[in-house]
């Protein structure tokens, strides 16, 4: 600790709180606190102004899952922005999860536009580091990583709870997001992945959403390092899932993804399936609902999240034929 | 050390062309080294000069010369008697040293013939590697003697990110991942379990910084 930075002094060391106590009013946290096997989904923003994209494909995703996840800038490509997003789907009465990278803003900026997320009426939040802006449609621009999401984590913690911004400075009502974090259980080390989820949790993240699983039994190693270090009573583990289009693009992902786990037996699977591109797709739904059913199997585990990235149309049949059919009503 | 790579002739061959005096200068400190931006370069860079202008028929006079270390008031003030000669001076020492030279002789145009890249080591000849931003506040005490501000493409303080694969960093295969390294180390030194403590968020001072040494300036005074 350098001593110098007035945070340091705080810097994360009281666990998130364990009891079962509503704190930001969110849909999402409700059912996952009263034990509900919960369905997460994924919206990627236009590469546009265009409302009618956002509206189109959360059409798609009503009353198919508990809350939407909103992400920002994906792959560090530009998109209309998390935040704006998620307004329209509270106009249309879907839950958001805002997504929120620090690739983009500084702490400063962070603090101001979440401050305004909350007063919108947004209730989660995704709190991630967000990757490297090479990979996106503007290599050059200048990566921020004021904060990671570690950091953010714990600032948006601290602000609910001490009603403090990270400088110190007393809030004007502060925000009460139900609080999340990725983890990528199929990344190196290993042995630190559910060491730095204890980081995450201990920061402040109340649910975690993780990489897609396709490696189901490394999955289920590391929900067992979880378990034992309690993580699942501490956090809401929601397990990232999504279908495969084709043998091309499972290749493709697990040599270009970086931290992508896509096991061989799947990809000859779909190599084996012949009949074109429909019959891949089916293939790869079918793998999906495959894993879903694996995963509800595994103990510890609060729900999943489904990233049909691009392909959104795909989530009702999946969440239908993995019988996760009806959802809870009574949001808001 | 200081690492930096030349700008290829054509640019420079921009930056001078309007010019009828042109020195070339090296200096001795970290671009010598590196074989880069020393005597031996300032010689080379200034017959290149030369030969070139002599085939365009363009009327330039070409001189070279090269000081001990180019970010040095000392070092610099012995060109006095000599910049009223030059037009142009090409630098080939780092950014600081081009700056030195352009504050202390404000007539002449001072142009970099290197491109200044970063701190960092040499790995094998010919192969240097990022190590340190400078970055004011040095931390590596508790990143098992590794930098994560340098090394790390996201600068994180609690890694390592899920991009970390195979001891990979997700920016480039060609890349370690610094936090796969300082978890390693930590490990190996039986302190792995300071990585379970957070790290605050990094106090990124205000640039440029300064630094006096209150004992220095006082013996300068003195003399
Ligand atoms: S922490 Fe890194 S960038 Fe900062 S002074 Fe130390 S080595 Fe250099
Ligand atoms: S892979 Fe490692 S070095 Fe690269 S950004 Fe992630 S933590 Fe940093």
């Amino acid at each position: 600790m350098t001593g110098k930075n007035p945070q340091a002094v705080r810097a994360g060391l009281k666990p998130a709180p364990t009891i079962p106590v509503l704190t930001s009013g969110s849909h999402l946290e409700r059912l996952l606190r009263e034990g509900r096997f919960v369905v997460t989904a994924e919206l990627g923003p236009p590469r546009g102004a265009e409302r009618a994209v956002v509206e189109k494909k959360a059409n798609l995703l009503n009353g198919y899952v508990d809350a939407v996840n909103i992400t920002d800038c994906q792959t560090s490509v530009v998109r209309m922005s998390s935040i704006a997003s998620a307004r329209i789907l509270l106009e249309m009465g879907l839950e958001p999860v805002v997504q929120m990278t620090c690739r983009d803003r500084n702490r400063i900026a962070l603090q101001s536009d979440l401050l305004g997320a909350w007063a919108l009426g947004m209730k989660n939040l995704l709190c991630l580091t967000g990757d490297h802006p090479k990979f996106g449609d503007h290599p050059g621009a200048k990566p921020v990583f004021d904060l990671d999401s570690i950091h953010l984590l714990h600032m948006l913690k601290t602000m609910r709870e001490e009603k403090k911004m990270l400088s110190g400075t007393p809030l004007e009502g502060e925000p009460r997001f139900f609080l999340g974090a990725a983890e990528n259980p199929f990344a190196d080390p290993f042995a630190f992945r559910s060491r730095r989820l204890a980081k995450k949790i201990t920061a402040g993240a109340e649910f975690i959403q993780t990489q897609i699983v396709y490696n189901v039994d490394k999955f289920a190693r590391w929900m067992e390092e979880v378990r034992e270090k309690g993580l699942h009573k501490r956090a809401f583990i929601l397990a990232g899932v999504a279908p495969l289009k084709s043998a091309g693009m499972a290749k493709y992902m697990k040599k270009n993804v970086p931290g992508m786990d896509v096991p061989d037996t799947i990809i000859s699977r779909l190599e084996q399936k012949k009949g074109g591109s429909t019959a891949g797709r089916l293939e790869g739904i079918e793998v999906c609902i495959e894993i879903i059913e694996k995963l509800r199997q595994i103990e510890g585990l609060a729900g999943i999240h489904i990233m049909a990235i691009e392909w959104e149309e795909v989530v009702a049949q999946l969440v239908e034929r993995a019988g996760l059919l009806p959802r809870p009503q009574g949001r808001g | 050390m200081i690492v930096a790579r030349p700008k290829s002739f054509e640019d420079i061959k921009k930056l001078i062309q309007n010019h009828k005096k042109v020195a070339v200068m090296g200096c001795g400190g970290c671009v010598t080294v590196r074989s880069i931006g020393g005597q031996k370069q300032a010689e080379e860079l200034a017959a290149l000069i030369r030969l070139w202008a002599k085939r365009e028929g363009k009327e330039m006079v070409v001189t070279e010369v090269t000081l001990t270390r180019q970010c040095e008031p000392e070092f610099i003030d012995s060109m006095k008697e000599r910049v009223g000669d030059w037009e142009v001076v090409v630098s080939l020492a780092c950014g600081v040293g081009v700056q030195c030279l352009a504050e202390r002789y404000p007539r002449v145009k001072v142009f970099p013939g290197v491109d200044t890249t970063f701190m960092g080591a040499t790995i094998e000849a010919g192969l240097y590697w990022e190590r340190c931003v400078g970055c004011g506040d040095c931390t590596v005490a508790e990143t098992g003697g590794f930098c994560p501000v340098a090394r790390c493409a996201k600068n994180l303080m609690n890694g390592p990110c899920g991009g970390s694969q195979g001891g990979h960093c997700e920016v480039s295969p060609e890349t370690p991942c610094v936090w796969q390294l300082i978890y390693e180390r930590m490990e190996e030194l039986g302190i792995g379990e300071e990585l379970d403590g957070i790290r605050p968020p990094k106090d990124w001072s205000v640039r440029p910084q300064r630094m006096v040494m209150e004992h220095l300036r006082v013996e300068k005074k003195e003399t």
